[in-house]
């Protein structure tokens, strides 16, 4: 069974932006390797003829009629935020000029 | 050397929803900020999103009037990214199966020539909140926008020229004005518009690399973007070089791009099917419903002003550029004006009024009724035409009847024989020369007669009456 490589683990850690330490690379390295390992193994099941589940609910739409709610108010809005003048949400400055 | 372009466009449209496609917030433009928000749309942990049925139903719409294949089953999928304007680190997109597929416009570009354009897919999704820039060393955030619902409408890449892009953009608006299902405002960013640009020599099969091309905020801006953007692929491959896969930013003030992204930081969105959403089903009596409420739409619209008011090309396509200002002139129509006569006022004076006024037809101070009425009074010659323009103008203030700001400007044509006899057996005795002149053949003084008598009635005198009096009392 093929390794998830050291490359291919700092790369999923990237796009989850976290950044791991040598031996939890080395740890998740194997981890993944063992689930992937497991759906392989999974994959040996013959599935002809049998829609892809995604749900696992037999139920469909569940859609609500388009009308308003309350909202929050603005200060409980941005009460949780790091970073905030009581209006906006503050961030790093995303696009440089 | 000369390449064929190639355009494909990406369209946001917004959805004119009460509330948002997962909440209930409003989506208003341009509240203050945050005030729109809830713990659903802030992306906060343990929320759950419940589809609202007006998206289903909006997209269905737009589906069936581009013919569009509605798919029965389709689902919500999960596009991960983190940017700071949309909370919960991934938006609720449609991947795999998108509720729309496989439809088409027909637009008109150039010498009015008919190209039949493919539309690759509608889906549905959410919309992010606003990055607000200008704090200094900080972005500030606006979660109102988060969470209105959107159609995204990817055309295949069928357009060969800019304004043949143009042309898309602007029946594709007017397509989903009709429909009213957005509001499809540029400047407000209710209609955002992607392009993917690439060129190719003549004749070759196979795409060139395309760029896209993001921050238009116009048609204009749409049109300008596209040149740009293909005179500078054009010297790169005439230089022998490459064309790069970028993601490019249009600056309207520089009209210039610059580049935004490279290939290398594409985004990795790893979408997988949206495990907090049920399957969306439909089913055919639903879309048969919905079909049956979709309004006349604007190429059924140009064939019946065609046939039935037997109007031109030009005036067709302005009259139903807007479904309100077709309506509008259908309603002068019947009160009784002729529709030829009743087209030239609602595409000159009234269009001119309301453009520079900044209103919309449904506020323009005159009705359709005292419209026609104004239209009657000139066809029964009791205005002459200049006459009426003047009258038109003072509508615009003054609601009183038509007949009394007619008789209050003083501007009833004098068709009364007697009266005006009386002014020309005058200017007889006055212009002798011009008499004799006249009389020995000279037929083109009549005009100058004609202006003598006009100026002694103060523009009054109705022109059809007071050609054959000349005639008559200078003539012989
Ligand atoms: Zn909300």
């Amino acid at each position: 069974m093929t390794k998830i490589s050291r490359e291919e683990v700092l790369h999923i850690a990237k796009l989850a932006r976290l950044d791991l330490s040598e031996q939890e690379v080395e740890t998740y390295s194997e981890q993944l390797s063992d689930i992937l390992g497991y759906v392989k193994q999974l994959q040996k099941v013959d599935t002809n003829g049998v829609q892809p589940l995604t749900h696992v609910y037999d139920q469909v739409n569940h859609l609500r009629s388009d009308t308003n709610r309350k909202s929050l108010n603005v200060k409980s809005a941005v009460q949780n935020a790091p970073d905030t003048d009581g209006t906006y949400f503050k961030v790093p400055q995303v696009i440089k000029d | 050397m000369q390449y064929e372009v190639v355009i494909g466009l990406e369209i946001h449209a917004q959805l004119k929803t009460e509330s948002k496609v997962f909440c209930g917030c409003k989506t208003i433009y341009g509240n203050s900020p945050n005030s729109q928000t809830c713990p659903i749309c802030l992306g906060m942990p343990g929320t759950l999103p419940v589809l609202n049925e007006k998206v289903i139903e909006f997209a269905a719409k737009a589906g069936l009037a581009l013919e569009c294949k509605i798919r029965l089953n389709s689902r919500t999928a999960r596009k991960n990214y983190f940017y700071p304007d949309l909370s919960k680190g991934y938006q609720i997109s449609q991947y795999d199966e998108p509720m729309c597929e496989f439809g088409k416009i027909e637009i008109f570009s150039g010498e009015d020539r008919a190209k039949v354009l493919g539309i690759t897919r509608i889906h549905i999704e959410e919309d992010s909140g606003k990055s607000v820039h200008g704090f200094g060393d900080k972005t500030a955030v606006d979660f109102n926008r988060c969470g209105t619902g959107l159609i995204e409408i990817v055309s295949e890449p069928d357009m060969r020229s800019p304004e043949e892009a143009r042309a898309y953009l602007v029946k594709l608006k007017q397509i989903l004005e009709y429909l009213e299902v957005s509001d499809c405002n540029m400047e407000e960013g209710s209609l955002r518009v992607d392009a993917n640009i690439s060129l190719r020599p003549f004749g070759q099969k196979e795409l060139g690399t395309k760029t896209e091309m993001k921050n238009m905020n116009s048609f204009r801006a749409v049109e300008k973007a596209l040149y740009s953007e293909i005179e500078r692929q054009g010297k790169v491959l005439d230089n022998g070089g490459e064309i790069q896969q970028v993601t490019m930013l249009w600056n309207e003030n520089l009209n210039q791009a610059r580049v935004m992204r490279t290939k290398e930081d594409a985004h990795d969105y790893r979408y997988f099917p949206e495990p907090d959403l049920l399957p969306i089903e439909i089913t055919e009596g639903y879309l048969a419903d919905i079909k049956s409420q979709l309004p006349e739409l604007p190429d059924a619209k140009m064939r019946r002003f065609s046939a039935d008011y037997k109007l031109g090309k030009e005036a067709i396509s302005t009259l139903v550029l807007d479904k309100n200002w077709s309506a509008w002139f259908e309603e002068v129509v019947q009160a009784g004006s002729d529709p030829v006569e009743a087209s030239k006022w609602v595409t000159v004076e009234v269009l001119r009024v309301i453009k520079e006024r900044l209103i919309s037809i449904d506020e323009f101070p005159i009705s359709p009724l005292k419209l026609s009425q104004l239209i009657k009074e000139i066809e029964k010659d009791s205005i002459s035409k200049q006459a009426g323009k003047k009258v038109f103008d003072h509508m615009l203030d003054d609601h009183s009847d038509v007949s009394l700001i007619i008789e209050k400007l003083g501007l009833k044509q004098v068709s009364d024989t007697r009266n005006l006899e009386v002014i020309i057996r005058d200017i007889k005795e006055k212009y002798s020369t011009e008499v004799s002149r006249f009389q020995n053949g000279e037929s083109k003084l009549l005009g100058f007669f004609m202006g003598q008598v006009m100026k002694e009635s103060q523009g009054k005198a109705n022109p059809k009456i007071i050609a054959p009096l000349i005639q008559k009392i200078i003539g012989d």
